[in-house]
């Protein structure tokens, strides 16, 4: 094996067939960053599930004397002796691992520590619009929270009943929508890329055929005429992985942070995920380079 | 070193078969013209013996190996014992005269302390003593082939294969290339050289094989290139 006869080969291969190579390289790139999106997107989810699958809650709102949903406006605020009344039909009747009143008090300071750094909502919300409310933990989240929600549901001193599943669920709606976008024009880059590959090799073995055709005549082994050809792929598409690679990490730093200033809702992406999914990437890009190479050399270069 | 048992090669879409029932024998150290019109089978005859096509039926064996029980990835390890000049020369243009012989080596993965000792020792043998960087463009024909053999010759074949190598050069310079040939002929190389050059026949006085629409029409030792001269 002459590793310096091989590299010096590729190398003349690759400046040879410039422009396909770039072209190959930036197909690469931006295919492997948008399936490397994808992945991001698909692991944002799941984080977000799982975060939240134990947090879920349903929460059971109640009157305040402004309150202007129908069922406030006959009495005005929540009465004790109301409060009392769905603490025991919650207790009683329902699967609930947890019950907890949050007086009016503990939901407007809850509601200033979360909206600290948005000072007008903070300034003109006055304290008797914060409602107290119950907050509920299901042992069954998804059958229980409909059975919970119809019984509470205009039942004396209750304004509204939240499932916080369903203001999740539109975030989730957004991710996956977005996910399947990038992934379908992943797939459709990928494909462009084989195409590309096959072609830059066979352009490649096409200008290296005086080249080629010596070297099975003086008895070079198939490996030693096919390497050259084979890593000329695998480098271009090496490259396009590092240039995937610096996109992705500007994706997951600029693009889901900023998704996640706009959906409050905890959960950053960790460099662990980043790097599975550049790994990924790259045994993709390898892939798809390595075994399209292959398979145009054994139709262009038979011996 | 080379033995044809009854080999008749048809190719698809050809009635009429490019070389027909053949049997021949060639010894370790022979010289042989083979000639014949255009469309004999010349060209068959020396794909044959490379492995390039497979004979419809009948036995080859070359260098001591049955061709039909020679599988594909040991087809490389054969040609390697085979050298082959053309009538083209078939140099590469953007390569020396030293890197073009030295590539058919590089290719085989030889060492490079060893390929700068043979590359040298060829060139001298050819006859092209300080030209081994010159490009193939600024050599005369003569000396182009001259590389050509040098390249075919330098990982010391058991058989040089010329398919018409002086079929692209003036008689003068052909004189030249025949004494190269024979010089190699005399290191123990089998050569097998497809021509129509009746004047070098002549002048050579080796064993003639004279094929006709892909038989064997004449077989002679010290022989001639046409038969009625």
């Amino acid at each position: 094996m002459r590793a310096q006869f091989v590299l010096s080969e590729v190398w003349i291969g690759l400046r040879r067939n410039l422009t396909m190579t770039v072209a190959l390289i930036v197909v690469v790139a931006i295919s492997l960053s948008l399936l490397g999106t994808g992945l991001l997107f698909v692991k944002q989810v799941e984080n977000t599930r799982t975060y939240w699958q134990s947090r879920v809650q349903l929460s059971v709102y109640l009157c305040t004397p402004t309150d202007v949903a129908a069922n406030c406006q006959k009495n005005g605020g929540v009465t004790p002796a109301e409060v009392a009344a769905i603490r025991n039909e919650l207790l009683a009747t329902h699967d609930t691992t947890s019950v907890q009143f949050v007086t009016a008090d503990a939901a407007y300071q809850q509601f200033r520590q979360e909206f600290a750094n948005n000072e007008p909502i903070v300034k003109y919300t006055s304290k008797d619009q914060i409602p107290p409310s119950f907050e509920i933990r299901l042992k069954n989240t998804e059958a229980d929270a409909a059975q919970v929600t119809e019984v509470m549901d205009g039942a004396p001193g209750v304004s509204q009943v939240v499932d916080d599943a369903s203001i999740l669920d539109q975030f989730y709606k957004l991710l996956d929508g977005a996910r399947n976008a990038v992934v379908a024009i992943a797939i459709f880059l990928l494909v462009a890329a084989i195409l590309l590959v096959a072609n830059t090799i066979r352009l490649s073995a096409f200008n290296r055929r005086r080249e080629t055709s010596i070297m099975r005549l003086v008895g070079a082994s198939n490996f030693y005429v096919q390497l050259p050809f084979l890593m000329e792929g695998m480098i271009a598409g090496l490259i396009g992985w590092l240039v995937a690679t610096g996109l992705l990490i500007g994706v997951k730093s600029v693009l889901l942070s900023s998704l996640q200033s706009i959906f409050p809702y905890g959960v950053t992406l960790s460099t662990a995920d980043l790097v599975e999914v550049i790994i990924v990437a790259m045994i993709t890009g390898l892939l798809i380079c390595g075994s399209t190479s292959f398979l145009t050399l054994r139709r262009y270069l038979r011996v | 070193m080379i033995h044809f048992d009854n080999v008749t090669k048809t190719y698809a879409n050809q009635g009429r078969p490019a070389l027909e029932s053949v049997n021949l024998d060639v010894e370790k150290g022979e010289f042989v013209f083979l000639v014949g019109p255009s469309g004999s089978g010349k060209s068959t005859f020396l794909r044959l013996i490379l492995k390039e096509e497979r004979p419809s039926s009948g036995r080859i064996h070359v260098a001591g190996k049955d061709l039909a029980r020679l599988t594909n990835w040991k087809v490389p390890h054969l040609r390697r014992r085979i050298g082959c000049v053309f009538q083209d020369f078939r140099l590469l243009p953007n390569k020396s005269v030293y890197q073009n012989i030295a590539f058919a080596l590089e290719v085989i993965g030889k060492p490079r302390r060893f390929i700068r000792k043979v590359v040298p020792e060829v060139i001298d043998l050819v006859g092209l003593e300080g030209k081994r960087d010159r490009m193939p463009d600024e050599l005369s024909g003569g000396e182009q082939q001259r590389v050509a053999m040098a390249r075919a010759f330098v990982n010391r074949p058991m058989i040089l294969l010329a398919d018409e190598p002086t079929g692209n050069i003036d008689p003068a310079t052909s004189i030249g290339i025949m004494k190269v040939l024979d010089r190699i002929n005399r290191t123990g190389t089998t050569v097998v050289m497809a021509t129509h050059d009746a004047a070098i026949v002549d002048s050579m006085r080796k064993r003639v094989i004279e094929l006709e629409f892909g038989k064997v029409v004449r077989d002679q030792s010290r022989g001639v290139y046409g038969q009625a001269y």
